[in-house]
């Protein structure tokens, strides 16, 4: 069962609200996609931290559903 | 292997008892995951020995990894007893010569020159 970009974002945004979101649908199988998340949560986190952060907004689809996700996190400049 | 405090304990052998760990999918020759691959092709460029851990070998390391670290996903890269990252981390931190810092600051030989402005 593969994860639809709007589901990634929509997931991203309920933990971010503050964030801006873009994501690549790398393969266009639903289950490879780049995510870049800009967020003031990040601030002061380690990178370690802020993707964890964003693996749990995405409520364990990360490794199931979602095979990969190269992600791209960093607070706002 | 059996239960997952063994898991757990092996694993915390292994992350311990060897300076740079890469548990992936595969072996550094024969790796079987685009990302492992990535992550072994750096630590090859850079000269860093490193133990490889072929989690597809047996399913309980391959789950217990994810618990160990609360990262849901492989490769998982450990220097010195420490979680760097998986794939993405680690090639951001290679771009950015922050893995060769990292390297240099916990004493582990590797061949890139530190770049010299």
């Amino acid at each position: 069962m593969a994860m639809q970009a709007e589901d990634i974002e929509r997931l991203i945004k309920q933990r971010f609200p503050d964030a801006t979101v873009s994501i690549d649908d790398l393969a266009g199988d639903g289950d490879h996609y780049a995510a870049t998340v800009v967020s003031e949560a990040f601030l002061g986190k380690t990178r370690v931290e802020q993707h964890q952060m964003v693996y749990e907004a995405l409520k364990g689809n990360i490794g199931g559903a979602l095979h990969a996700l190269a992600l791209t996190t960093r607070a706002p400049s | 292997m059996t239960s997952q405090e063994d898991i757990q304990d092996w694993i915390g052998k292994q992350v311990a008892g060897n300076d740079v760990v890469l548990f992936m999918k595969g072996t550094r020759e024969t790796p079987q995951c685009g990302f492992s691959m990535q992550v072994a092709q750096m630590l090859n460029h850079l000269g860093v020995d490193f133990k490889d851990i072929n989690v597809l070998e047996d399913m309980g390391v391959r789950d217990g990894i994810k618990a160990y670290s609360n990262w849901p996903t492989i490769p998982q890269l450990y220097v010195k007893g420490e979680f760097v990252g998986g794939c993405d981390i680690v090639r951001e931190m290679f771009q950015a010569g922050e893995l060769q810092g990292l390297l240099d600051a916990k004493g582990i030989a590797h061949n890139a020159q530190t770049l010299t402005a």
